[in-house]
């Protein structure tokens, strides 16, 4: 899926390869992903909450997927994502909260709103270049949790509290529980926005993105409008990390201004950098690991200290620590790189 | 006829005893996560994060349930408490409390840490009817079994522990220009509501008030705008990392309030300490918990247990720390209320149970302090008795305040 690139040194290095990702083999998972709430839920062999982790992982994998529009495929480096996944999920919470809209109606406004948001900060910021554009954007990660706990905006916000919203039961009596429904509806979600990732990078747009990133003055000089491109750019990344915003408020149920603090946008960007910056699977891999290695960090430090008897306490964070730079050192264009690269090694003779 | 009516009174009598003894004799009942072998209960702690001081609590009471285990269990049923990190931030309580009641099935959550917290999982508790019980939060909301019959504190509550103070200080402060450092949030507000409240008429006396977040690094401006206010008097709302970085502060800048510091940041080994002994001198607050470093209490029978447990089962734990007595307290509580629900182990019974200690004794509060609720009162603690930090303790004086009956 991910197209192959001539990576040409400074830029971002594009993980190389992925042309041998066949559509039957993605269909055919993707089948496997939906009848689970039909069959698992039924053996009850998976649990409520596991259809909420496998969810929160589709919903990280997406907002991964636009920083990577944006890191990987266009070379800007945001450190402020968590910005638009706040707006997206607040976008989605306040309109379910006091305006009663059904669920799926706020995700088209979280996205407009976003891309908005993106497009309009995008504009400004991208006369800074590299590490001053990774500050701007830091800046706006740290700024959103203390603008919702503004007190003017408290009516609509609930200030330091948060808003509780409850989930959507299935319709047409279907068998299933709301927790099952949701996973089928945020997959179906994540389907289009990678079906139209995928798209947009195949395109013109896609081309031109590519060759910003390589090479901006070559891009410049055949007639790419720059600025407009990165700022449009910057729209469509915030407009999908706005998107799986919405989907967190949603189907977790529950949006406060520390559900945003600066963590998420570096969490999303580890994730981004684990998957593989430049590759579409890579970005469903790093989903899996925000939500997977990040939470869990906790709980598996407490397995290994209670059946190994070490010396020393582990701290809660020691896993995802040791995880990250295991991960780096062995492969450093991201799992996604990392897997090709070892296929590609297993295939030569 | 006389016959009859003794077979009567002799059926009505052993009826009498049966319904009396009722609760005793009924069949073994249980919810998801309790059997004939186990009692599940869940929790969530700060164990990491700017609020990870409070994470000993959660140890604490780990090692309080161990030490039931080691000693038979609670009417023959071992307890497994499984505590998550939840960083003092509600998405992740949010995400760990439904583990535990979803994946993990836990028949409670108990002493789940932090107002922001517990308010976060409010409502879904009470949606589930799972009890939320014995909250570690003063907040006044947490007693309002009307709405939310699934939730119950413990603690006294932050609002008449407030009123206290003010009261205090319109009784001994002589022209009081009031300073309140509070952290932006329910707890915060709690507190600050009922102090005003208790001031009453004199509210006007408050001539600086300074927020803070959470998520801060520090009070350090928060500190010299107050100081800047001309304040004498200083309320001191903060979480202990806070806590004790505010008298630093205060110290080094040299400013001198009557200061009044809230109840949930006495830790002598995690705020006085850090914070240095010569600038905690002479700060007041309200206790309802004995403090291990004060010598008075050296040969209190309940004093005495708890320093055998705390050397048994937490050789590392600093003793000084009020930490460590808080979760012991609220782990006996948590004990007895199971121990009274006895084979009926349904979420129904635990709850009504809770809602049925009278006098209970608990271990580690101060002499007199009883635990008392009712079906309409879900405030188990509600006296507190007036402190000083003197030396390296906190020394109680004057008489046991009590607020008990009041049910809001």
């Amino acid at each position: 899926m991910a197209t192959t690139t001539n990576p040409t040194s400074q830029a971002p290095v594009a993980a190389p390869g992925g042309v041998a990702w066949r559509p039957w083999w993605i269909w055919i998972g993707l089948a496997g992903l939906a009848l689970l709430p039909f069959v698992g839920g039924k053996t009850g062999l998976i649990s409520n909450f596991a259809f909420l982790q496998l969810s929160l992982m589709i919903v990280y994998a997406i907002a991964v997927l636009g920083l990577n529009l944006l890191t990987g495929f266009n070379g800007q480096i945001s450190l402020g994502h968590g910005a638009f996944f706040a707006v997206g999920a607040y976008t989605a919470a306040i309109l379910i909260d006091q305006a009663n809209w059904p669920f799926w109606a706020t995700l088209p406004m979280a996205a407009l709103a976003c891309f908005v948001a993106g497009y309009l900060f995008g504009l400004p910021a991208l006369r800074l270049e590299g590490h001053y554009l990774a500050l701007a954007t830091f800046a706006l990660a740290v700024a959103v949790p203390q603008i919702l706990k503004y007190r003017h905006f408290e009516p609509f916000t609930k200030g330091v509290q948060g808003i509780n919203i409850f989930k959507a039961d299935p319709p047409f009596a279907l068998p299933l529980s709301s927790d099952q429904w949701m996973f089928l509806v945020v997959l179906a979600v994540a389907i289009v926005m990678f079906w139209a990732a995928r798209n947009l990078l195949d395109s013109r747009i896609g081309r031109a993105l590519r060759a910003l990133r390589d090479q901006p003055l070559a891009a410049d000089t055949m007639g790419v409008n720059s600025s407009h491109y990165k700022a449009v750019t910057f729209g469509i990344s915030a407009l999908y990390t706005g998107v799986a915003g919405a989907l967190h408020a949603i189907i977790f149920e529950f949006v406060s201004p520390d559900s945003f603090r600066f963590e998420l946008s570096i969490a999303i960007l580890v994730g981004a950098v684990v998957g593989g910056i430049a590759s579409l699977p890579g970005a469903v891999i790093g989903g899996v690991f925000v939500q997977a290695i990040e939470k869990y960090a906790d709980a598996l430090t407490k397995k290994i200290s209670a059946t190994v008897h070490l010396p020393l306490e582990l701290q809660p964070w020691t896993i995802y620590g040791i995880a990250l730079i295991i991960l780096i050192y062995t492969m450093p264009t991201g799992v996604a790189g990392g897997l090709s690269t070892l296929r590609r090694r297993l295939k030569r003779p | 006829m006389m016959q009859a009516s003794r077979r009567i009174l002799l059926a009505s009598t052993v009826g009498l005893a049966l319904a009396v003894a009722g609760p005793a004799t009924a069949q073994k009942a249980y919810d998801e996560g309790a059997s004939d072998t186990e009692i599940k209960i869940g929790n969530t702690n700060p164990y990491s994060g700017n609020a990870s001081a409070y994470g000993q609590i959660g140890r604490t009471i780990e090692a309080y349930f161990k030490m039931i285990n080691d000693n038979g269990g609670i009417n023959g049923r071992k307890v497994t408490f499984i505590t998550y990190d939840d960083g003092y931030t509600p998405p992740k309580a949010v995400e760990m409390v439904r583990k535990l009641v979803e994946d993990d099935k836990v028949l409670l959550v108990f002493q789940t840490l932090g107002t922001p917290s517990n308010s976060a999982i409010h409502k879904y508790m009470n949606q589930k009817k799972v009890p939320q019980l014995f909250v570690a939060t003063g907040a006044s909301k947490w007693g309002n079994p009307k709405e939310f019959p699934w939730t119950m504190g413990w603690q006294p509550d932050y609002a008449t522990e407030g009123g206290i103070y003010a009261k205090h200080i319109l009784a001994t402060v002589k022209d009081a220009k009031i300073g309140v450092l509070m952290q932006n949030d329910d707890y915060g507000k709690d507190y600050f509501n009922g102090f005003k409240a208790g001031l009453g008429k004199d509210a006007d006396k408050i001539v600086q008030v300074a927020t803070y977040e959470v998520a801060d690094p520090t009070v350090d401006s928060q500190m010299i705008q107050l100081k800047n206010s001309g304040a004498n008097v200083f309320f001191n709302i903060t979480t202990p990392k806070f806590a004790a970085q505010a008298i630093k502060k205060a110290a080094e800048i040299g400013w001198k309030p009557v200061h009044y510091l809230n109840n949930v940041s006495i830790s002598v080994g995690s705020v006085m300490k850090p914070a240095g002994l010569d600038a905690s001198q002479g700060i007041l607050t309200a206790q309802y918990l004995k403090d291990a470093t004060d010598p008075q209490w050296k040969t209190a029978p309940d004093m005495i247990e708890w320093n055998k447990f705390m050397d048994k089962y937490m050789p590392q734990g600093d003793k000084s720390s009020s930490f460590h007595a808080y979760g012991y307290a609220a782990a006996a509580t948590m004990a007895q209320v199971l121990k009274q629900s006895g084979d009926n182990l349904t979420r129904d019974n635990v709850m009504k149970q809770a809602a049925s200690l009278k006098a209970f004794d608990n271990p580690m509060l101060l002499t007199g302090i009883k635990v008392n609720t009712s079906a309409t009162d879900f405030y188990p603690i509600q006296a507190v008795q007036l402190s000083r930090f003197e030396g390296e303790s906190w020394k109680v004086f004057g008489d046991i305040l009590s607020n008990e009956g009041a049910s809001q």
